[in-house]
């Protein structure tokens, strides 16, 4: 209760603090509109359902290029993680690779698929890919080596060792970095959809732009940090959290 | 308590007769195999249990060097046999049980479970790690019936097993909750339950007491020592604590500190069930003690004229 007070008065005096710049137009109200402004154009934009495809299009982009970097970046993390010939030679170059940015990745994947919706997914899923290997192969590393010795202990060996002991400890592990690739995935797909006349909310970014249209510039905005915060915040920390009740941990 | 081989799970755990003879009531093995409560010298010719013929073990440390941990140790423990394994820390006490149990392979020599070689871990040992090793994300029950559906116990008789053992170390009302719902002493009961439960002949105790109070601790010597009397398994029980070994063991080992050999045997022959605050107790872990108390010296020596040469 006393944090949602704290968080209510913060961001009222956020907004005021905006009204009151706005109205003292320090600056012309097309490059610094109001908050009535921005409300407006929020308003007009689910009005005439342009926000509401924008979040449908970007939404379903997300799902298709998340679920494909999320069991492709386990199989590969795991792979990386039991093999030391992999991560010594392949384990590298993904950490290296890591380095480059997921909008990098835009010009390769339109000269291989075109402006198609191919290379969107294409993009997304280099973006996260990456995170979620090696946040699997940490997680393998990391979890504590007494279940193993425990699950051998108690007669568990070959598949069964892995899917009833050595999946479930690392379980905390995969979530952190299912998230992490959350994260990234939902980056690189609104980079890649500002690049693209592709419906989506990175696409109503760039319309706004073109339009000069500060108002829904900034609507747009508060709707991605909305959606991302909302699947980061509701979606998987609630799952981290109750994992981390049951297996015991205390949240960092 | 009944004395004649039973393979069933009896409803009710005995608890009142404590003085009881040692029934092997869940094996259903020949009443021969029940022997009288004070340790007894066993006459006629028995393959050991557990046997150890001159085990050694050696690992590179960090920095490169060889470090050699056991060093050539031979050891018999009879069927039904109380072991316990004291020793200063860094001794390779825990390592010896981990060989036993087949998580780690040894340099050179063989352990043998009934007169053949162990190669790998097996259901017949059970090994309860210092840090337990209990499964967060099943329930009580859930690990205490772990070892059994890795055996592919049909689930019915899981859960009765599962059952019984819960009462047996009084955990019953618990069998849904989380093993971070537990208070230490109970997550070792579950701990003694899961190892119990998938009935190895040998019990392999890695200083299971040490984090507990003494309150605690003193409370599960006793359920230790009635359980080892009801079920006649094996223990080889590791510890840092003399008066604690005296306390359980028919027969206590005392281990030099770096390489790991076997100084000096003790037999226990006081009767049970014994208390900490015994005198006979307390006068044989003196005994002992006076005897680890030279080894630790040595050690620390050693270690001292070390530091004077590097």
């Amino acid at each position: 209760m006393k944090k949602l007070a704290k968080q209510i008065i913060f961001y009222s005096a956020l907004l005021g603090v905006w009204a009151l710049l706005a109205k003292l137009r320090i600056w012309p109200p097309y490059l610094f509109p109001p908050p009535w402004g921005v409300g407006h154009a929020l308003w007009d934009g689910f009005a005439d359902h342009s926000f509401w495809i924008g979040i449908a299009v970007t939404m379903k982009r997300m799902l298709i290029g998340y679920s494909l970097s999320v069991v492709l970046g386990m199989i590969l993390g795991l792979a990386v993680s039991s093999n030391k010939f992999l991560e010594d030679t392949l384990g590298g170059l993904l950490v290296s690779l890591q380095s480059l940015p997921s909008i990098c990745w835009i010009p390769l994947a339109v000269l291989w698929f075109g402006l198609t919706e191919k290379a969107i997914l294409f993009v997304v899923l280099m973006g996260s890919l990456l995170s979620v290997t090696i946040a699997m192969e940490d997680g393998r590393k990391q979890m504590p080596k007494i279940y193993g010795m425990a699950g051998r202990n108690l007669g568990a060996t070959g598949f069964r060792l892995f899917w009833s002991v050595l999946l479930p400890a690392s379980l905390p592990f995969i979530v952190n970095g299912m998230k992490q690739g959350w994260a990234f995935a939902w980056r690189s797909l609104i980079q890649a959809e500002m690049i693209f006349l592709s419906l989506g909310l990175g696409q109503l970014l760039m319309m706004g732009r073109d339009l000069s249209d500060m108002s829904q510039v900034l609507a747009v905005m508060i709707l991605i940090v909305i959606l991302g915060y909302m699947v980061d915040g509701l979606i998987f920390r609630t799952m981290e959290r109750r994992l981390q009740e049951k297996y015991g941990l205390t949240p960092a | 308590m009944s004395t004649s081989p039973q393979k069933a799970y009896p409803v009710a755990v005995p608890t009142g007769s404590r003085t009881a003879v040692r029934a092997n009531v869940f094996h259903g093995k020949p009443a021969s195999s029940v022997t009288a409560f004070p340790s007894r010298p066993v006459a006629e010719v028995v393959v050991p249990k557990v046997a150890l013929d001159a085990i050694s073990l050696s690992y590179k440390t960090t920095s490169g060097e060889r470090l050699l941990a056991l060093d050539n140790i031979s050891l018999e423990v009879k069927p039904g046999e109380f072991l316990c394994i004291v020793g200063p820390s860094g001794c390779g006490k825990s390592t010896l049980l981990h060989l036993i149990a087949g998580l780690n392979p040894q340099t050179s020599g063989k352990v043998l479970v009934d007169g053949s070689p162990v190669s790998g871990p097996g259901t017949d040992r059970i090994l309860i790690f210092q840090e337990l090793g209990l499964f967060p994300w099943l329930t009580v029950g859930g690990n205490i019936e772990f070892g059994m559906k890795m055996k592919n116990v049909p689930k019915a008789e899981r859960e009765e097993r599962a059952q019984y053992y819960l009462r047996l170390v009084h955990l019953s009302k618990f069998k849904d909750s989380y093993i971070h719902q537990l208070s230490g002493g109970m997550r070792q009961r579950v701990a003694l339950a899961r190892a119990l439960a998938t009935e190895p002949d040998v019990l392999l105790m890695d200083e299971p007491f040490a984090a507990l109070d003494a309150q605690t601790r003193d409370l599960l010597h006793d359920e230790l020592e009635r359980l080892w009397a009801e079920t006649g398994r094996t223990i080889i029980f590791v510890t840092h604590n003399v008066r604690e070994a005296v306390r359980l063991g028919d027969r206590v080992l005392l281990m030099t500190f770096r390489p790991g050999r076997v100084k000096q045997e003790f037999l226990v022959n006081l009767s049970r069930p014994r208390h900490m605050e015994q005198a006979d107790v307390a006068r044989t872990a003196g005994d002992i003690m006076a005897c680890l108390r030279s080894e630790i010296n040595r050690s620390l020596e050693a270690e001292y004229a070390d530091e004077k040469v590097g």
